[in-house]
């Protein structure tokens, strides 16, 4: 852990040049170690299953980042899927996040530069984890920006192993999250030293790091909010000054012009709502500015005269461009928010309005377990650190406060976003066990000095602690020094803006004053909070490698599990993929609920019909209606989209609770959404859903239902479903318009073939014969012209 | 000299055994031939083949049986296509037997012949269901096609089960059980033809490995790795219609009786690091047995495979270096390798090895028993700076006949071999 480093950033000054190289020496290694540690807890995955990309959305990156090694940038930006959304397809190049493949696929190609032979798999796999170490690099910058080395370290060691993170990071699970964190952390990094520097160096860096942002993940939008939120912040408690000016102004100009570059946010960087807080605060804080110079140029007396003239024409005018601006936003339909947007700030429209939001897991609201679960003891620690963001309040510390509370809240409306909250969390439990342990060892060491003082010491050794007056002022006086000592460089490394920095080491070296002067413990208290603070630690510890090693690593798309027998691992998707791929034809259409779109399009190389990227509701809707329909009507709408097998999950033989029949709501719902002769109160008896005698006719007909159990019941005799732990309804029906092709091993994945139109003419069949006989006679009559048969 | 040795040599009794067990055809043959003629000396004899035949041949050897009763050696004679001018009637093609002390006239010597024909069992009816199972023609010539007199012959077929559905009579024919019987028929003329076709269950795996890319990388750093790329089809008669899981797993003797859901290889011993995949992951059914002599990989494909049905998959696994690298005479080290296919009972259309010589070496040469096509290759691997010599040798119609030991010299180049480690530690 960090806390020896914290306190060794704490040096005497005599010997400080030493004390702080090593000091200096042993915060990179610590930082090194906190990356291997970052990287290597997320290799659990790959030590208890296989080196293998996880779940949904990950096996489309993949796909992408081997299309785009295959054949290179261009071809990428002009992709063309027509293996998706049949028969409309998809643009990829336009519609995709680039960051993580362009990542993933410069990596790829400066590795197989060097000759080395890796696959383009093995570095999507390990992408994930290599991000979260520079990830918790990029936390130490942007914590030790606020609160100093120590802090960093801390707040690097705790993010290396959030559970939170780790959920979207372990190695294989390579999705848009896995660099995005970096981004986002490293971006708010750049800002916050910007706001600490007011150089206009780390300004630009800021907006390419944006860009950067922008390129991996629409999460993107909560910095360009976050941002502005925090200007507006200043700019109220009074704290405008020109490195705010500095931090901001560049970046939305230049970071709104690169994200207008990437294809997939395009003009929606200036014309969607998410952005317009980010043009309004840029408006205020130019008001401000040119206030802040006008009240440098007038008297005091001139100026309030000029500012009440302002006042009330600019007043008028503003609400004019802001009339404006809300009619134009009210008359688009979805007050140009975009539906994901709208369900995060109404945490109820994505279940009222959009179902296929709402179908999707990690889109629900989180419960409080997985707080615990997701972020353990931060939870508790983050008001301390909260606290002690305001002891004293500067602008990095507010910078986290805010980020923390608005982190919170989306987090709560949404279990995917808990992942933007970790961060947060992090550095601020990092801060308060920084600052806790700061506090506890320099009053054990303050004590245990007045301790020696009072025994041995009267002897008068020189050692450098105790042959201090053990006063409480000194010894912060020495801190102060130091203190000073530490700023001397920065001030150094910006001349220009030498007035600003003395701002802030004034600032900063006042208030340490009265805080530590409050800050000595008992001895005692001391020692037991600290061993108390470390048991916690510890229980942190524990926590995160359980979740790493358990609860997060599975991949989804191979289970296990452990019987007296030993492991069985249930391999089923990649059977029915694998035979996808090789026993049907190139062109073959397959239809799926939408869950299982993406991967088999990267699996089984077949054109689906809907998948993960759930753009066209109707278009899914379509799939739902055709599941929840009978037979006849189910084979008319997939006939219609040229579909020539449909596959299905069914967990029922196994317990695999995650099928489609436990999805099956969800397509009725989406589907009705679109065409109204499906009717969700059809498939539910007195509200409630079941495939049991008691559930209704139209869902004992449905598609869906007869794909899932047919001839189940000749597996046991009764048709018992180990998932919903019931015997199914209908047993025994047959199948007209479909025919079963594959079923895998534990009948996990279930693949059917539409059967071809019947022959109409009843007539013609005879005549056929008669004529195939006649070929294959007359073939025999070649044959026997040759000598050899 | 063609026409000499079919004036001169008569086949005074022909033994043709035809084993149609698996799902490839082997066929002994022991001809007793004689030279008649007066004054010339045979050094040759040739045997013929119908040009079907001829395609699917994969193997030909041909032994000489000398000594008398237990004092019996059996000494291997050299098989070569026979020239092309030379004129057999209706294409037949020939191929002809070296015999190391040509035959003086009027006597006598026994050579027996065997040989291995692949893709020669025609399933019938092409397409079956999962409940029923395999039957196949086989079709062939009762009496022995030979360029030569034939005095005496007998042709002896066997089967796999004795449910032989039909077969041609060609009399005298008798039948018992799995085995059929032609002959014997006397006084045959040159390349006379009589043929016969056989219809008859064989359930067996037709396992065909379409393509096998086998890479074997050579380090002189103590290890040699092996990765194999399948490309594997059920060859035999096409799955038709619906693939029932539950009949599958309910009534396994008679659903899918000709399907086959494992594999097995025979890898050398001491493998380590052994692998099964395919390109979207690892396959976990399989098991490794291994003790000094070999080692046993056992493998599942991901479904079971019915007739039509294909799958690829990945074989990768190292050996120590020392089993396999040698010194020779003139300094040049060599590797002594496995041809062929590791999976038992199979047929492999391509095979393709490549053989990846540590960097820096120099005049790769590979010797191998019989005829391949050769071409050199330069790979690159793990901080390559020149690249790897890679021998490449690729062979069509492959057998487990073929599993043998073949060479690979070169000559080594200290120096370059120390490239590839300075660039990692310059680079670390």
């Amino acid at each position: 852990m960090a806390e020896p480093v914290a306190n060794a950033a704490a040096p005497a000054p005599a010997p400080g040049r030493l004390r702080n190289a090593f000091g200096g020496v042993l915060c990179a290694f610590t930082l090194i170690l906190i990356g291997v540690l970052a990287f290597s807890i997320r290799l659990f995955s790959v030590i208890k299953y296989e080196s293998v990309i996880h779940e949904f959305d990950p096996y489309f990156n993949f796909r992408v980042t081997q299309f785009l090694s295959k054949n290179g940038i261009y071809e990428f930006w002009n992709w063309f899927d027509d293996r998706t959304w049949y028969p409309l397809g998809r643009v990829i190049g336009g519609t995709v996040y680039p960051g993580l493949t362009l990542t993933a696929g410069s990596i790829w190609w400066f590795v197989n530069a060097l000759n080395i032979p890796l696959s383009v798999e093995t570095v999507c796999v390990f992408t994930a984890p290599i991000f979260s170490a520079i990830a918790s690099w990029a936390t130490y910058l942007l914590t030790k920006e606020a609160k100093g080395t120590g802090a960093g370290l801390m707040a690097a060691a705790i993010l290396a192993m959030v559970p939170s993170y780790i959920s979207r990071s372990v190695a294989g699970s390579y999705d848009n999250e896995a660099v995005a964190i970096f981004a986002l952390v490293f971006t708010f990094y750049l800002y916050v030293k910007t706001l600490n520097t007011g150089s206009l160096f780390y300004a630009t860096l800021n907006a390419l790091s944006y860009f950067y942002m922008v390129c991996s993940w629409g999460g993107y939008t909560f910095i360009i909010n976050l941002i502005p939120m925090h200007v507006l912040l200043c700019i109220v408690t009074g704290r405008y000054s020109s490195r705010l000016y500095i931090a901001y102004a560049p970046l939305v100009i230049l970071g709104t012009l690169l994200a207008a570059l990437v294809p997939v946010v395009g003009f929606n960087a200036v014309l969607t709502s998410e952005h317009f807080a980010s043009f309004l605060v840029f408006i205020i804080l130019h008001v401000v500015a040119f206030v802040y110079y006008i009240k440098g140029l007038l008297t005091p007396r001139l100026f309030k005269m000029a500012m009440t003239l302002v006042i009330t024409v600019g007043l008028a005018v503003c609400f004019a461009v802001v009339a404006i601006l809300v009619a134009l936003v009210a008359s688009s339909p979805t007050k140009g928010w975009s539906g994901r947007s709208l369900s995060l700030l109404d945490p109820t429209y994505a279940s009222k309005y959009i179902p296929i939001i709402a179908s999707v897991s990690e889109h629900q609201p989180p419960t409080w377990p997985s707080y615990f679960m997701d972020i353990n003891v931060l939870a508790f620690l983050v008001p301390a650190g909260i606290i002690s963001c305001f002891l004293p309040l500067s602008d990095a510390s507010s910078f986290m406060v805010l980020y923390l509370v608005t982190a919170v809240y989306f987090s709560g409306v949404m279990v995917r976003l808990m992942l933007v909250l970790a961060p947060a969390a992090c550095i601020l439990s990092g801060i308060a066990l920084s600052s806790a342990f700061d506090v506890l060892t320099r009053s054990m060491k303050f004590q245990l000095s007045k301790l020696f003082d009072d025994g041995p010491a009267i002897s008068g050794n020189g050692s450098p602690n105790g042959s201090s007056a053990s006063t409480v002022n000194t010894s912060s006086s020495k801190n102060e020094k130091t203190e000073k000592s530490e700023a001397a460089p920065k001030e150094k490394q910006s001349k220009k803006n030498r007035r600003k920095d003395k701002e802030v080491t004034e600032s900063v070296s006042v208030k340490p004053k009265k805080e530590k002067r409050l800050s000595v413990l008992p001895l005692e208290a001391s020692i037991v909070s600290t061993l108390l603070l470390i048991a916690l630690g510890g229980f942190y510890v524990v926590h995160c490698v359980w979740a790493a090693a358990e609860a997060y690593s599975a991949p989804s798309i191979v289970l296990t599990s452990r019987s007296r027998e030993g492991l069985h691992v249930f391999d089923d998707f990649r059977e029915a993929y694998a035979w996808l791929s090789h026993n049907t034809d190139v062109d073959d259409k397959v239809a799926s609920w939408w869950d299982y779109g993406y991967q088999t399009t990267a699996m089984a190389n077949r054109t689906v019909i809907v998948d993960n990227n759930t753009w066209n509701n109707t278009h899914i809707a379509t799939v739902g209606t055709a599941m929840s329909s009978p037979e006849k009507a189910a084979w008319e709408i997939f006939d219609s989209l040229d579909v020539k097998y449909v596959l299905v999950v069914f967990g029922g033989l196994v317990g695999y609770p995650s099928d489609d029949i436990n999805k099956f709501l969800w397509m009725v719902r989406i589907g009705g959404g679109e065409f109204p002769h499906i009717k969700e109160p059809d498939y539910l008896r007195d509200g409630q859903y079941r495939v049991d005698a008691q559930a209704t006719p139209t869902m004992l007909n449905c598609l869906m239902y007869k794909l899932c159990y047919y001839r189940f019941v000749e597996t046991d005799g009764k048709g018992f479903d180990r998932v919903r732990g019931y015997e199914i309804g209908k047993k025994h029906f047959k199948l007209t318009h479909f025919e079963e092709v594959f079923t895998t091993h534990h009948w996990m994945v279930r693949i059917y073939k539409l059967k071809p139109q019947k022959n109409r003419i009843r007539g013609k069949l005879k005549k056929l014969k008669s004529q195939s006989s006649k070929t294959s006679s007359t073939l025999a009559a070649g044959r026997k012209k040759n000598p050899w048969q | 000299a063609a026409q000499a040795a079919e004036d001169g040599i008569r086949v005074l009794s022909a033994e043709k055994r035809i084993d149609l067990t698996g799902p490839i055809v082997k066929v002994f043959l022991t001809l007793k031939v004689q030279n008649t003629a007066t004054g010339a000396d045979a050094s040759h004899v040739l045997i013929a083949f119908t040009p079907a035949e001829a395609d699917h041949l994969a193997i030909v050897k041909a032994t000489r049986a000398e000594g008398k009763r237990k004092k019996k050696t059996y000494i291997p004679l050299p098989v070569s296509p026979a020239d092309p001018a030379t004129a057999a009637p209706n294409g037949a093609r020939l191929y002809s037997i070296s015999l190391p002390t040509p035959l003086k006239p009027t006597d006598t010597t026994t050579v027996e012949v065997f040989y291995v024909l692949t893709h020669s069992l025609e399933p019938f009816p092409a397409e079956i269901t999962q409940s029923e199972s395999q039957l196949v023609y086989y079709r062939d010539s009762a009496v022995l096609l030979s360029p030569y007199h034939v005095q005496e012959q007998g042709t002896y077929v066997k089967t796999p089960s004795s449910r032989v559905e039909s077969f041609t009579r060609v009399d005298p024919t008798s039948r018992s059980g799995p085995d059929v019987k032609y002959g014997a028929y006397g006084n045959q003329l040159p390349y006379a033809y009589s043929p016969i076709i056989l219809h008859y269950e064989n359930n067996h795996a037709f396992a065909v490995v379409e393509e096998l890319v086998r890479k074997v990388e050579i380090s002189h750093w103590g290890n040699v790795q092996v990765t194999e790329h399948y490309k594997l089809k059920h060859g035999g008669a096409k799955h038709k219609g619906v693939f029932s899981r539950l009949e599958y797993q309910a009534r396994q003797s008679i659903s899918g009786a000709s399907s086959f859901k494992n594999l097995l290889a025979r890898l050398p011993p001491r493998v380590h690091s052994v692998y099964y995949r395919d390109e979207i992951g690892n396959i976990s059914s399989s098991h490794l047995r291994s003790d000094s002599y070999k080692s046993e990989l056992e493998i599942e494909p991901r479904y079971p495979l019915f007739g039509g049905w294909h799958c690829t998959f990945t074989i990768g696994y190292g050996m120590p270096l020392q089993d396999f690298l040698f010194e020779s005479a003139d300094g040049r080290r060599f590797a002594n390798l496995t041809f062929g296919c590791p999976l038992l009972n199979t047929v492999v259309d391509n095979l393709t090895i490549k053989v990846v010589l540590p960097e820096g070496s120099k005049s790769p040469q590979a010797v191998v028993p019989f005829e391949t096509e050769q071409h050199l290759e330069t790979s690159y691997s793990y901080l390559d700076v020149v690249g790897r010599t890679t021998v490449v040798i690729k062979k069509k119609n492959v057998v487990g006949e073929h599993n043998v030991p073949f060479q690979v010299f070169w000559k080594v180049f200290l120096v370059l071999g120390f490239v590839a480690p300075v660039s990692y530690l310059t680079i670390v």
